[in-house]
């Protein structure tokens, strides 16, 4: 055991996967000598050789396309797009060819995709997407989105098991500034919702960076106790542990960094709106950004992603309510 | 334009290949008669209101399925598309699961998932085509790049279209083949049109001239001689697994029906379409089997009693049970990878002095030579 930063996890991960599965590869732009945009792997190369880490052309559509040709013929591949928005040039692999093989043929395509996500650092509207709803509205593709170095490392090997697609989104933010204790041996941590502190006044419900924004704005609000679940998993989406902690807080705010229309939180709302409407005391609250590009300069950033202060407001409305 | 369009160029003009023998001669020729009776029996299906959606097929084309998956080996794996049910044929998929698969019956090969010829059998070494062309390049060059990988002696084949090589992936894949010089085949599939759109209007520079751009051969065939295609494919599939990398082919061909079975298509031109009912492929191969004293009726009739076997048997295949529409989007437990297919040329059964050595060997798992031939049984 030894501490580590959701960067050196998500390596962690890859590595432990790379060195017990020789069917295992990564692939992506710059992943090979350069180590990576992010650094991810660097190192890798020199311990798995150019084929298993595979600098590849710059052609996103060919890199999950080739990956899903490498997967059905026996190959474990994990796809590395420089930054998840650029995954919007593989879509049509990833949801045509991709997430419906399975269905049509009964053949199964184990890919995982990793996506460097999510903004606060001035990336501007190409380097700080959120894209994961697209994905989970396309059937056949898993989603899950860490928030801790333990889950990023868990979740890494979990998606490079599973036989399926998986997006693994990793956030951008999170890299440097989370730390957390990291078992040595690979592990896997399983596609479902983990409460990340226990309450009953109230729980935010968030994933991936936004699981810390909702602690750090929740630590203390008048005294009341304030759930934080994080999802961990957006497909499959743990609907029992969503409802068991509606029932036991009854007020609900859902957060989302993405843009709010049809985002992962949206369907949150939506199953509890289904399936929890006698459990609850007030209205479901969104926190999400608007419908906007993610803007470049850090006074227009900052007024679009949601934060600690947002959170901590909508609780309080909501308390009060 | 129209007098560049009817013409062919091929490097292989009329020359029977020297690697078949007459049994592989006769079964080149039973894959097309099966593919177009199979196409023509499903579109009464279709008028009768038998096959949901519309109805493709590959009238006039039939060569080019069957001579490049000819050429294919067991453990060699294939991405075919809508006009190559030829390819599904030889690698093993009986008819009568192809008329369920029209049928949207629950014993179709994607048991009423999909409709069509948007199929694979993936037991068989086939990858089914999604719509979106020609994403399949990129899936057969990721195929060679496992086999590169492993250093296994394979090969990836894929068809692909005129309208296609419009689109970005296959620059991608000709691109990404290239650059790692992979064991892959890209069957260019020209067919004068995509949809209405005549070739004139997808592109200003020949497609098989931007090969040797992306640093491999591009070799033009005529598509209506079933031999040209399986001796381009065999040459391409030979250079491959000696590690020369990716070839294209370019097998000039006439779609002679519609895009679909809505389409009448009147955007093309009379005089066109007379032309090259002149050299349709299964005549011009059966031409071939007389010159060698085969009994064609014999082997007609044959097809005709398989596909009407087919037929009645699919028809009484249940339609899928509605309680099943949400199964299987996701794959449970271990990965179940691509199975190897029929390969029923005798060059991979008893090795010709001709070809090298090990041609037919690498074998990641044993062949059972039985098992290759049995769809000519």
């Amino acid at each position: 055991m030894g501490e580590l930063t959701y960067l050196q996890a998500i390596s962690d991960g890859l590595r432990c996967e790379m060195r017990a599965d020789p069917r295992v590869l990564c692939m992506g732009e710059d992943v090979g000598v350069f180590g990576g945009a992010f650094k991810v792997t660097d190192g890798f190369i020199e311990e798995f050789g150019p084929d298993r880490v595979m600098d590849t052309p710059l052609a996103e559509s060919g890199i999950v396309g080739t990956a899903v040709g490498a997967a059905v013929v026996g190959l474990r591949p994990v796809c590395e797009m420089q930054f998840a928005d650029f995954i919007s040039c593989a879509f049509d692999q990833l949801v045509n060819v991709a997430g419906k093989m399975h269905y049509r043929q009964g053949l199964a395509v184990p890919i995982t995709v990793r996506l460097p996500s999510g903004g606060g650092f001035s990336g501007g509207p190409f380097h700080s997407q959120n894209p994961e709803a697209w994905f989970m509205h396309a059937p056949g593709i898993k989603v899950v989105a860490p928030s801790t170095a333990h889950d990023a490392k868990g979740l890494l090997i979990s998606a490079i098991r599973d036989p399926n697609p998986v997006c693994f989104l990793e956030h951008k933010y999170l890299y440097r500034r989370i730390r957390g204790e990291v078992p040595e041996p690979g592990y896997t941590t399983p596609l479902s919702a983990r409460v990340a502190r226990e309450g009953e006044d109230l729980v935010v419900i968030a994933y991936g960076a936004m699981v810390h924004a909702a602690l750090e704005a929740t630590q203390d609000i008048e005294g009341a106790r304030i759930e934080v679940l994080d999802l961990r998993s957006l497909v499959p989406l743990d609907e029992a542990a969503i409802l068991e902690s509606v029932a036991r807080c009854s007020k609900v705010v859902v957060v989302d960094e993405a843009n709010a229309t049809c985002a992962a939180g949206a369907q949150v709302a939506a199953l509890i709106a289904e399936h929890a409407f006698e459990d609850l005391d007030g209205p479901v609250v969104r926190v999400a950004s608007p419908d906007v590009p993610i803007p470049f300069s850090p006074t227009l950033e900052q007024a679009v992603l949601p934060g600690a202060e947002r959170i901590g407001e909508a609780c309080r409305e909501l308390l009060a309510y | 334009m129209a007098t560049y369009i009817a013409e062919v160029r091929s490097q292989f003009p009329d020359a029977p290949s020297e690697f078949l023998t007459r049994e592989d001669r006769i079964g080149l020729w039973r894959a097309m008669l099966l593919m177009r009776g199979i196409e023509q029996r499903a579109m009464t299906l279709y008028r009768q209101g038998k096959v949901p959606g519309s109805f493709y097929d590959g009238f006039g084309q039939e060569a080019v399925s069957a001579g490049a998956a000819f050429a294919m080996g067991p453990h060699d794996r294939l991405c075919v598309l809508h006009r190559d049910l030829a390819a599904h044929l030889i690698r093993g998929v009986a008819p009568t699961r192809i008329f369920g698969q029209y049928m949207g019956r629950a014993g179709g090969i994607t048991r009423g998932r999909d409709g069509n010829v948007h199929f694979g059998d993936y037991r068989t070494g086939c990858v089914g085509m999604v719509s979106m062309l020609p994403d399949m390049m990129l899936v057969a060059t990721g195929m060679a790049m496992a086999f590169r990988m492993r250093k296994e002696r394979r090969c990836a084949l894929t068809w692909c279209g005129d309208g296609s090589t419009s689109r970005g992936d296959w620059h991608e894949a000709m691109n990404w083949a290239g650059v790692q010089r992979l064991p892959v085949i890209f069957v260019l599939e020209n067919n004068q049109y995509a949809y209405s759109t005549p070739l004139d209007k997808q592109f200003a520079v020949d497609p098989i001239k931007r090969a040797a751009t992306y640093g491999f051969p591009g070799i033009s065939i005529d598509g209506n001689d079933v031999e040209a295609v399986f001796e381009a494919t065999r040459q391409a599939r030979e250079r491959a697994l000696e590690g020369g990398g990716p070839t294209l082919i370019e097998a000039t061909t006439m779609r002679m029906h519609g895009h679909a079975a809505h389409d009448d298509m009147r955007y093309v031109p009379v005089e066109l379409i007379e032309q090259w009912r002149r050299r349709d492929p299964i005549e011009l191969q059966e031409r071939r089997l007389a010159e060698i004293d085969v009994d064609v009726a014999a082997v007609r009739a044959a097809v005709e009693v398989e596909i009407e076997a087919g037929v009645r048997e699919a028809l009484e295949m249940p339609m899928p049970d509605p309680a099943t529409a949400t199964e299987g989007v996701f794959a449970e437990g271990e990965a179940q990878e691509l199975g190897d297919g029929a390969a029923p040329w005798s060059g991979f059964s008893t090795p010709l002095t001709a070809l090298p050595a090990d041609a037919s060997a690498p074998a990641p798992s044993p062949v059972d030579d039985q098992e290759t031939h049995r769809w000519a049984s």
